[in-house]
């Protein structure tokens, strides 16, 4: 097996605030192989968006990574300094936004962007760089690149501006691509071809993109492989087909569960009674007890760790050999 | 665009109208203009005739109309107390006016936007706190007050620059420059930053509110991720989203600049369009006054169209659609 693009090794994030520190994400590890889409769910505040700002070092103070390590190709970048950290974003790193209406500099040609991308991470002239962005618009699907690259963002409709901003974010022709929550602000006709460019990304480029939303139907759609996050946790991460047809840990059970379907008529639908706990006040042992239908002793004191089940890991007490024995 | 010019100045003849004829209705509560033309022992009779010579006999509506109408024509009247030409007068005094107008305001602009985007960048620094704390005093203490202390510090104290009048000047035509002499260019010191202090702490703070506002923008945000250099993040994209409305404010500021140099040239005794208007109140010269009145109105006119226009060329959300949105 070849090395992953990113491998994220027990990730810690803090924010410091007035009363006490928040510990946002903790104790997160995963990989990403080349070519692969990672789909990363969970509701707000579960610490998604934080995961992806991690990875492309954007968190902002008082925030910051407080414990282990972020590899890219095997190389740790969550030490690097702030201007080499800036020369991996856009260059190895790129990132989508959730609000392609606010993503782009209103007052500026798309074209003069994507130049300015092109032109800080490469060597290219001018001219050649413009040329380089037609190619760009192009290849997102933007038809008449050559006359739109002198086009004001408030010129584009909303999917084509999520285009320009793919666009950019190829613009360097990075190895990994995070897009946090690309397609919520989309209609649904349009979110399927975002969907589309982005697993494109990957067969034709070997692009791997880690995808954060909240919407099951795209991770369905469009992962490889999906991580259920809970309170900065992962619960549970694994192929996207068994975890969404046979989801071990609870909350990914109750997630699934919660997916209306037109197959089954229900009058009302599934959800997970009460709502995730607050960063500040998050329970002792698993973060999920208070909700959980099979939470036991060991779970209102111990703190799960992932265990390898199947082709899954699952944080969860129930999967635990040792215990099931004792039990 | 031409359109909008011209609709523009259509409105602009309207507000110099309203703006003449509330002036003209306040001129009655000035004073007689006749007690400052004559001596004290003029006979009445020789009063009443020079009241009827000049007009003032006739409803106020009338005069209004009449001097409407020399307007239109480009008369506005001859001075009552130095019996020449009004915009004679005018003309000769406006250069000192907007010489003073024109450093005050570059001071501001460059001084307030430098310090407006230091303290954007840098707010946890002691610098940024220090000009915050000389902001609020530059907003809160009057123009009169700062001219007066700076002439104290800087004229009386140190003896480094000239407290009052224009230094030398050279004559281009009929504009008179005090650009060219190093008297000149001392003179205009002092009260350029009296003038400006007040506009340009309120362009710092304008700016430093703006900046860190956009700075908190997405599309900041996602130009920091495509791993722009933070020169060209907070020097190009911010700074540029953070003119559009400095740019507003810094036009309307000009206007008032001209209009509020009337102080200042009175403390530093500038020989300028505002020290002729002052003059012109204390001697119920009507014509001068009216004149000053109409020139400042159609000041901010134009101004507040440049403004308009400027804003589109800045913003291209602003422009009239081509026929290429999408």
């Amino acid at each position: 097996m070849t090395e992953p693009v990113l491998s994220v090794r027990n990730l810690r994030v803090a924010f410091a605030g007035r009363r006490g520190t928040l510990t946002a994400i903790d104790d997160v590890s995963f990989d990403i192989a080349r070519g692969e889409i990672l789909g990363v769910v969970g509701e707000s505040g579960a610490g998604k968006s934080v995961t992806g700002s991690a990875v492309i070092g954007l968190i902002d103070p008082p925030g910051g990574i407080v414990g282990g390590q972020i590899l890219l190709k095997g190389e740790r970048i969550d030490t690097l300094s702030p201007d080499a950290m800036r020369r991996i974003r856009g260059r190895r790193i790129g990132m989508i936004f959730q609000d392609p209406l606010t993503s782009l500099n209103p007052l500026y040609r798309v074209g003069r962007q994507i130049v300015e991308t092109v032109r800080t991470h490469t060597d290219l002239s001018e001219k050649a760089a413009r040329q380089r962005a037609i190619d760009l618009l192009a290849e997102v699907g933007i038809p008449a690149p050559e006359r739109r690259i002198d086009g004001y963002p408030h010129e584009f409709s909303g999917g084509m501006r999520q285009r320009v901003v793919i666009a950019l974010a190829l613009a360097a022709e990075p190895e990994l691509i995070i897009a946090d929550e690309p397609t919520t602000a989309l209609d649904v006709s349009v979110q399927a071809q975002i969907i589309a460019l982005l697993k494109r990304l990957g067969t034709e480029r070997g692009t791997s993109v880690m995808l954060v939303t909240h919407d099951m139907g795209v991770i369905a759609e469009a992962a490889d492989r999906v991580a259920v996050m809970y309170s900065g946790r992962i619960a549970e991460i694994g192929p996207v087909r068994d975890v969404v047809q046979n989801p071990l840990h609870p909350y990914a059970k109750g997630l699934m569960g919660a997916i209306p379907t037109l197959a089954q008529e229900t009058d009302r639908l599934a959800q997970i009674p009460g709502s995730m706990p607050r960063l500040s006040n998050i329970p002792q042992g698993c973060a999920f007890h208070p909700r959980c239908p099979s939470a036991f002793a060991r779970c209102l004191v111990e703190r799960p760790d992932p265990i390898p089940v199947g082709a899954h890991r699952v944080a969860c007490h129930l999967y635990d050999r040792s215990e099931a024995s004792a039990a | 665009m031409i359109a909008f010019i011209l609709q523009r100045l259509l409105q602009s003849v309207a507000v110099l109208f309203a703006v003449g004829l509330i002036a003209f209705s306040m001129f009655r509560f000035a004073g007689d203009p006749v007690n400052q033309i004559v001596g004290v022992d003029t006979p009445y009779a020789e009063r009443v005739a020079i009241r009827k010579d000049l007009g003032l006999d006739d409803a106020v509506a009338v005069q209004f109309l009449r001097y409407a109408g020399n307007v239109v024509r480009g008369e506005f009247g001859t001075s009552y107390q130095f019996r020449q030409p009004v915009s004679a007068l005018l003309a000769e005094r406006m250069p000192a006016t907007l010489e003073l107008a024109l450093c005050a305001t570059l001071f501001a602009l460059t001084v307030g936007i430098l310090m407006g985007v230091y303290c954007a960048l840098r707010r946890e620094t002691w610098l940024a706190k220090i000009f915050l704390a000389i902001s609020l005093v530059g907003i809160s203490l009057p123009t009169f007050l700062i001219g007066i202390l700076l002439i104290f510090l800087f004229s009386v104290t140190l003896g480094w620059l000239p407290s009052f009048g224009r230094g030398d000047t050279v004559r281009l035509g009929w504009w008179t420059t005090g650009f060219l002499t190093g008297s000149g260019l001392r003179a205009l010191i002092l009260p350029s930053v009296t003038l400006g202090l007040f506009q340009m702490t309120l362009i710092m703070r304008l700016v430093r509110a703006e900046m860190l506002e956009v700075l908190r923008t997405d599309y900041i945000r996602f130009a920091r991720a495509r791993g722009l250099t933070t020169r060209s993040i907070h020097l190009g994209h911010a700074l540029k989203n953070t003119l559009v409305p400095v740019i507003t404010i810094a036009g309307l500021q000009l206007g008032s600049v001209i209009a509020f140099s009337i102080i200042t040239e009175t403390v530093f005794q500038w020989p300028g369009m505002g020290l002729l208007f002052v003059q012109a109140v204390q001697n119920v010269d009507i014509p001068i006054m009216a004149a000053y009145l109409l020139l400042v109105a159609a000041i901010f006119v134009v101004i507040n169209l440049v403004v308009d226009v400027l804003y589109t060329i800045v913003d291209p959300r602003l422009r009239l659609s081509t026929g290429r949105a999408a």
